[in-house]
């Protein structure tokens, strides 16, 4: 959006030390971590009604099994950094939504009761969070009916609102929340007939195909997709069809389906809107920003974390990677964040590992201890994940099986780093046995 | 008995209907689908064409140039986006040249004002993203775009405004002549009308060859597009024709009057009135061929896809006028490309004609301008502080992706005419219109309809019908 900004009056504008954008489990962690590391100016910016973010709508368990040691479902988890976050008096705002962030910080956010107001911030973290993608992103021919939703806005009806979708559900895409809703919807009394994926694998987590899927017989056809959607007015079916290793739906396999309802969980993008419109570079591979080990951007003292950075797995490699954030931002802050003395190292992703998090590593800012987390491109059996400084192999750990679903990581030692003083690039990749 | 009926809210139907309610005339509006703008006007390609395409002196040629210069004036006064942006036809080659040429020569003919031939290089100036095989092309600057649905919906309600009644969910089954008039039965009951106005879209022909003997065909000829991203809105800054051929104008490439890249559409003539499906073909094709004219597209950007039906008359052209052997039946049939440019001078003309079969006579109190949509990001920093004072509604977004807040949502469902539906909110407001197409907002606009309708989340439908999006409430057939 944008707003024409008559004369800014720095009077009438609010400083904070550190504004949060988002206030989903991301967010929290953020500012639970930075008020921690004694910074006590944060803001919360949040567009829901109410703190959480998606973990509202995410009411089966499995969530905090790394973070708490136990299983929570997503309102539980959420609760638990509310509960912090309200335990340490960090502010926050809801129903406001964050029009523009400028390259100097300067947050304009709407909400019914303020209206338009400014915050000029000393540091930034980005936890927007990520939206799913749509029917249309696909470009699925046929008819536009009523029935048609991505997983995630019919875990809202649902679970948010008592509200059935449909009757008679088929699913495209093997992604967590379309196997989370597969189950979801047939405890609610409707019938899942079919979860199609495009890919010879599935985009979610192993755990999830076999308790959502396995457990209520509901058949996972990978290598299909749908070809066409039949109902002018509400849906009446869909037509699936296997594909060839393009993606290129086969002539002859198609098989129609009867149903009321489709489900769309087909991917998730970041939401870096805001993030482009303030000039933060992104990757071209997770649609998210290009951090630093501090989790920063291109641009000084903006952070990000989370799904807005790239699509996570587990809620609890959002909390963790957020509190890094918040922990950094704090420092630079305090002003505490030196690259003096230090030396930029590049991550490179080759083989198999589509992108890092972070891209580069500066020896003086690092912790101790740093997590690369990264995702890979295909289903590898039996393999290594290594990493290579520059041309020494450091790291080489035996996996039974890595997959595009799940995200991966390697960890570093500042030790370890500094036992290498030319070092330029790591490589990670992932070595066949 | 009305004095006249009309038979269909597209733009066609519309525009008579806001012409036909400056004089004292009783005027009713009967239309099958739940709101305004449900067929042919909402999906085609938004461009008010210069006027180069059809053939001198016919009545398309004639209502074309006329509707595209009437277009600005009804923008300001009826308050909906058009930008005169302009149009490049492209010829790739020299052996396509006199194609060309004749198209130029038509245009004058048709008295199109500031035609121009342009050499490759001055192209290539123009819009860096055309092909480097351009070889020259047809430059019309008064070419323009226009959002079709607000297009309609300012027709229709100033209409309405000015005392033009509205049936919706109201199907024409059959039409007799009567003393003095027509009777029309429809799905609600019968109506009488001393004029009837055909403006029913691919539907003209059914109803048409109800009340004459000289029969007319309509073809609906599907066209697919896909529709892109914001992020691709400046791909191209002007309208990008191919040269056309004989099922039209071929793929074209251009902005929309909101900011995104829309490119299609096909041409398949197909039977079926109600086949807007789009298929792998022709969304296949949609791709292969806006590439030829504009290198790079961005085709991962596309947000959405859909088709159109052109109602394409055997004869090629605008019917407008009385039946020859149906006296009071007045055809308003055929109008496929550039009807939707051609519709302020269509309006003109079906009034024209009742005005003087009827002896119309002025409303002293006629009212000429409509207020659209209050869209906030027009508004300075203060004036939208204070507006979020006085409605709070105005500070709450709804639709993340194109910032429509509540205020515009309520607006649009209890303005005349008002949303009934998530398609109408989203025609009217764009919520839901943006890159995530309604993911998130979706339930949200629904509550927001429920609450202003007075009605449970059930009823609310996408598109009126059969179209509701929820069924039922968790559980209740365990």
């Amino acid at each position: 959006m944008k707003i024409r900004v008559t004369e800014r009056q720095a009077s009438d504008m609010k400083n904070y030390d550190i504004v949060i954008i988002g206030g989903g489990p991301a967010g929290l962690a953020a500012a639970v971590s930075a008020k921690k590391s004694g910074i006590d100016s944060i803001l919360i910016l949040e567009r829901d009604k109410e703190l959480g973010g998606i973990l509202n709508q995410c009411i089966h368990n499995g969530f905090g099994l790394h973070t708490f040691k136990e299983e929570l479902t997503g309102p539980e988890y959420a609760q638990r950094f509310i509960d912090q976050a309200k335990e340490l008096d960090i502010e926050y705002r809801l129903n406001t939504m964050v029009m523009d962030i400028s390259h100097e910080k300067v947050v304009t956010a709407m909400n019914r009761e303020e209206g338009l107001f400014e915050i000029q911030a000393k540091a930034v973290i980005l936890a927007m969070g990520c939206r799913e993608r749509s029917r249309g992103a696909l470009n699925i021919p046929g008819y536009r009916p009523a029935g048609i939703y991505s997983a995630g806005t019919a875990q809202r009806l649902v679970n948010m609102e008592g509200l059935m979708p449909g009757r008679e559900v088929v699913i495209l895409g093997s992604g967590d929340i379309g196997l989370i809703m597969a189950r979801r919807m047939t405890f609610e009394g409707a019938k899942v007939k079919v979860v199609a994926e495009l890919m010879p694998y599935s985009g979610g987590l192993k755990r999830n195909i076999v308790q959502c899927l396995d457990d209520y017989g509901i058949p996972l056809k990978l290598s299909h997709t749908v070809v066409d959607i039949k109902g002018k007015e509400r849906l009446e079916g869909v037509t699936l069809a296997e594909v060839d290793q393009n993606g290129k739906p086969i002539p002859g396999t198609e098989e129609e389906y009867s149903c009321d309802t489709l489900l769309l969980s087909v991917g998730l993008i970041p939401e870096n809107e805001l993030s482009r419109g303030m000039g933060v570079e992104m990757s071209r591979v997770t649609s998210g920003p290009v951090v630093n080990e501090s989790l920063e951007t291109n641009i000084e003292g903006v952070f990000a974390c989370g799904n807005v950075l790239h699509v996570h797995d587990l809620v609890d490699f959002v909390s963790e990677e957020a509190a890094a954030a918040g922990k950094n931002a704090a420092a630079y802050v305090r002003g505490e964040r030196s690259a003096e003395g230090g030396r930029e190292i590049r991550l490179s992703p080759v083989d198999g590992v589509r992108y890092t998090v972070p891209v580069s590593i500066n020896t003086a800012r690092m912790d101790e201890e740093l997590t690369v987390r990264f995702r890979v491109g295909a289903v590898f059996k039996n393999c290594y994940v290594s990493a290579y400084f520059d041309d020494e192999r450091v790291i080489h750990r035996k996996r039974q099986i890595v997959a595009p679903g799940e995200m991966e990581e390697i960890r570093l030692t500042k030790d370890q780093l500094l036992k290498y003083p030319d070092l330029k690039t790591i490589t990670v990749k992932i070595e066949e046995a | 008995m009305y004095d006249v009926i009309i038979i269909g809210v597209g733009v066609s139907g519309a525009a008579s209907a806001r012409e036909l309610s400056r004089y004292k005339a009783s005027v009713c509006v009967l239309e099958k689908e739940e709101d305004v703008c449900c067929g042919t006007s909402k999906a085609n390609s938004a461009i008010v064409h210069a006027g180069y395409d059809a053939v001198p002196g016919s009545l398309m040629a004639k209502l074309n140039v006329k509707g595209n210069e009437m277009m600005e004036q009804l923008a300001k006064d009826l308050d909906f986006p058009f930008k005169r942006i302009g149009s490049l036809v492209i010829c790739l080659n020299e052996e396509d040249m006199p194609a060309l040429e004749e198209l130029y020569e038509r245009g004058v003919k048709n008295g199109v004002r500031g035609l121009q031939i342009v050499s490759g290089e001055e192209v290539r100036a123009m819009e860096p993203n055309i092909t480097d095989q351009v070889y020259a092309a047809l430059y019309a600057p008064t070419a323009g775009i226009v959002c079709p649905f607000n297009l309609n919906i300012a027709l229709a309600e100033n209409a309405c405004e000015n005392g033009v009644e509205f049936k919706f969910d109201t199907e024409v089954q059959s039409i007799v002549k009567i003393d003095g008039g027509y009777e029309l039965e429809t799905s609600r009951g019968k109506f009488q009308a001393k004029y009837v106005v055909n403006a029913a879209g691919v539907y003209a022909d059914k109803f048409h060859n109800m009340v004459s003997e000289k029969k007319i065909h309509i073809t609906p000829r599907r066209g697919d597009y896909c529709l892109l991203d914001k992020t691709a809105g400046d791909h191209v800054s002007r309208t990008i024709f191919s040269l056309p051929t004989k099922y039209g104008k071929g793929v074209l490439v251009t902005p929309t009057v909101h900011g995104n890249l829309l490119v299609g559409p096909t041409a398949i003539d197909i039977e079926n009135k109600e086949g807007t499906n789009t298929t792998r073909e022709g969304l296949d094709e949609v791709i292969t061929k806006a590439g030829q004219n504009v290198k790079d597209l961005p085709m991962r950007q596309v947000i959405t896809s859909f088709a159109g039906l052109r109602a394409h008359e055997d004869g090629s052209e605008f019917i407008i006028g009385e039946v020859e052997d149906a006296e009071g039946f007045i055809d308003c049939a055929g109008i496929e490309s550039p009807g939707l440019t051609s519709c302020p001078a269509i309006g003109e003309m079906v009034a024209g004609i009742l005005k003087e079969k009827m002896n119309l006579e002025e409303k002293e109190n006629f009212i000429a301008t409509r207020k659209g949509i209050l869209d906030p990001d027009t508004l300075t920093k203060e004036e939208r502080a204070e507006l979020i004072k006085k409605e709070p509604a105005y500070g709450n977004i709804i639709c993340r992706c194109e910032s429509i807040t509540e205020g515009e949502i309520i607006d649009a469902i209890r303005r005349p005419l008002g949303a009934k539906s998530l398609d109408g909110v989203k025609r009217r407001t764009r919520a839901g219109m943006g890159r995530c197409q309604s993911g998130f907002c979706s339930p949200r606009t629904m509550e927001i309809l429920a609450r202003e309708l007075g009605v449970s989340m059930s009823d609310i439908t996408k598109s009126g019908g059969k179209s509701r999006l929820v069924v039922g409430t968790n559980k209740d057939r365990i």
